[in-house]
């Protein structure tokens, strides 16, 4: 469903980004690893449509994706989470995943000015959506608290909650596992399995715990500075003498 | 730390002499045809020596001074209070504000012509206060140019009187959503930038519209402003002593009462009042709805939120616009009030001190800002008697009011939408 091919990325002088391709079939897993500076994040800002890539194309379900706008990728299905959780800390959990879902609730002002039946129904639909997934992630009973006074792990969980609230084809996560415990990581793992075996989503994800990494992916994708380095299953990339060299060794 | 505040306390003391010396001291003297400085007089060098050693003694001690301040419970009786249930507290405000309502719909009948007017400006103020808080506080985006959507909407009914005799009724929908259109325009240009940079186009903009008022003559007659705005009718009853358009009848003679000029000013005060209801109404609405989570979303995190789909120019405008829709509602009904408007009434000043409501009152908060808009609006007329002295009296106000409460008088306390427990 997504198809990448030969995204190039240049800040002046600097080329983050050389000529990396990868693709995502549907119901798949898809790793991109290296080591820290190697482009990781650079290649999901193009995906995300943060940047405008210099050179390549991005296909999304067979449409040229590369430079439109970020609202408007996320609108057609593609989320992402980042590297630092991002959260609208002042506003509460349940808030958090109502903003979300902005563009499934009725928009116009009028209707919500009256507070017309139409309207109620959608708001309640929503908020029907939000305690569903709060209940997966484990959260609903710190619906009501400020999002900013989650625990660091939470925080991620909501992070992850609240792309899905707005019923994504493809699910970016940057390093969804950094700062988590082995624990915290165990129940990530499970749950980014569940979201694809369950709710049909395909996961783009880049991470640096090689365990939770070999575990899910179905393919892993290196990049090293800037540069594609390998790709294959999590078997063909562990035995890669390239790879071995230039990130599995140094660890 | 005694060396240091030391130097400290040396440099301000040394300021303030250096202000204040030439400023308080020096005179500019005619004698015949030259001007003559002279120096200033005992009296005044004792009274500038006094402050500086004044302000050398407070920044010398300035810790242990702010630390007593801090003790004193009475000076900020607010400081220790317990955040009250979201539930309580909801009821409460509702009560406290229909009381207040209903109290100002009765106060005017019992009160002097002059208290009724002021009234009135107040309400006008408290709209454009509750609109710039959109903007500012809720969207986040400073804006120091929202005075122009108020000569827009000032401007529409003045000259849609004046050229086609537009009613007040009329003009109000027009000028509320001229100015939204205003402000929708404004926009799109402007909203790419952000911070200080947004700030200073904004201010930019809002002294274009003035220098254009100022200088397209033939329309707006320039600085000699347009006189004979008519006073809004209820249901083609006129307030004057005498119907000035025919099919209109006059409101004391409907009534078989005596004519009063009160009439005339309670109406108006009560249309204020209305209006600035709908627009506490409208806003507080809004605040619970999709967009207004919209703003606050992009406020908290701009990144964010466009990575959820939130298009950051479609939610930004939308702030925009509805702060300038209200801006456009208080400038019809202040052309409606003053009969006569003028490019004067619409300077940079008047952005600032609807700016300073907004943070006096607490971003974001409406029962902040409409306590704000009082005080700031009320306090100069009060203080009349030392005009002089009156924008050192508001410029004191704020400097206390940043060390007390810095996060304005009753910062905003977000409503959250509670998800209940489902069985």
């Amino acid at each position: 469903m997504l198809d990448v091919q030969n995204l190039s990325m240049r800040f002046g002088g600097l080329l983050a980004v050389d000529q990396v391709s990868l693709d995502v079939q549907e119901h798949e897993i898809v790793s991109i690893i290296g080591p820290n500076g190697a482009g990781k994040t650079t290649v999901f800002n193009c995906m995300s449509g943060f940047y405008k890539p210099t050179g390549g194309k991005i296909l999304f379900e067979g449409k040229e994706i590369q430079g439109t706008p970020d609202y408007k990728i996320s609108r057609l299905g593609m989320v992402r989470t980042f590297q630092h959780v991002r959260l609208f800390n002042s506003m509460t959990v349940v808030e958090n995943l109502l903003v979300a879902q902005h563009r499934h609730l009725n928009n116009n002002l009028i209707s919500g000015l009256l507070k017309t039946p139409n309207y109620r129904t959608r708001e309640k639909k929503s908020l029907d959506r939000a305690s569903y997934w709060l209940e997966r992630v484990g959260l609903l009973e710190l619906a009501n608290v400020e999002a900013g006074n989650l625990a660091y792990g939470q925080q991620r969980r909501l992070e992850i909650a609240r792309c899905m609230v707005t019923e994504p084809k493809l699910l970016m996560l940057d390093e969804p596992a950094a700062g988590l415990n082995p624990s915290e990581t165990r129940d990530l793992n499970q749950l980014i399995v569940s979201l694809k075996e369950d709710y049909n989503v395909s996961v783009v994800l880049i991470e640096h715990d090689m365990s939770l990494v070999m575990d899910i992916s179905d393919r892993i994708n290196v990049i090293n500075q800037g540069r594609p380095l390998a790709s294959g299953t999590p078997d063909e990339i562990r035995n890669n003498d390239d790879v071995i060299k230039a990130y599995l060794g140094e660890a | 730390m005694a060396a240091h505040n030391l130097k400290h306390a040396l440099f301000c003391a040394i300021v303030t002499l250096v202000i204040a010396y030439p400023i308080l001291g020096f005179n500019l003297v005619a004698s015949g045809t030259d001007i003559i400085l002279e120096g200033a007089k005992t009296r005044t060098v004792i009274l500038v020596l006094l402050a500086a050693v004044a302000v050398f003694l407070f920044q010398l001690f300035r810790d242990n001074v702010m630390a007593l301040l801090g003790k004193a419970p009475a000076l900020n009786p607010l400081a220790n209070r317990q955040p009250m249930e979201q539930g309580k507290r909801l009821k409460l405000e509702s009560i406290v504000l229909t009381l207040i309502i209903v109290g100002a719909l009765f106060w005017p009948f019992f009160v002097s012509r002059g208290a009724v007017d002021l009234a009135t400006l107040v309400l006008i103020y408290i709209m454009l206060a509750l609109g710039l808080n959109v903007v500012v506080g809720l969207a986040g985006l400073l804006d120091l140019g929202y005075v122009a959507f108020y000569a827009v909407g000032a401007y529409t009914f003045a000259l849609l009187s004046q050229y086609y005799g537009f009613s007040f009724w009329l003009a109000l929908p027009l000028g509320a959503l001229l100015a939204a259109l205003f402000g929708l325009v404004l926009g799109f240009p402007v909203l790419r930038l952000r911070g200080d940079y947004l700030a200073i186009v904004t201010l930019g903009f809002g002294e274009i519209i003035r220098i254009l008022l100022n200088n397209m003559t033939s329309l707006t007659g320039g600085p000699n402003g347009i006189g004979g705005i008519p006073d809004p009718t209820l249901f083609g009853m006129e307030f004057g002593r005498r119907v000035k358009e025919e099919g209109n009848t006059s409101f004391h003679e409907t009534l078989g009462i005596a004519y009063s000029s009160e009439h005339k000013v309670i109406f108006l005060y009560l249309i204020a009042l209305v209006l600035a209801v709908i627009t506490a109404l409208v806003i507080r609405r809004l605040m619970r709805m999709p967009v207004g989570r919209a703003w606050e979303a992009l406020r908290e995190d701009e990144i964010a939120a466009r990575s959820l789909g939130l298009s950051r120019t479609a939610v930004k405008l939308s702030a925009f616009t509805i702060g300038a829709f209200f801006a456009g509602f208080a400038g019809t009904v202040f052309a409606s009030k003053q009969g006569f408007i003028s490019p004067e009434s619409f300077v940079f000043l008047e952005s600032a001190i609807i700016l300073a409501i907004v943070v006096l009152g607490g971003m974001g908060s409406q029962i902040g800002v409409i306590l704000a808009a009082i005080a700031v609006t009320t306090l100069p007329e009060l203080a009349r008697e030392f005009s002089e002295y009156r924008m050192l009296i508001f410029g004191a106000a704020m400097v206390l009011m940043m060390v007390w409460r810095p996060q304005g008088l009753l910062p905003m306390r977000r409503t959250h939408i509670e998800l209940k427990a489902q069985e």
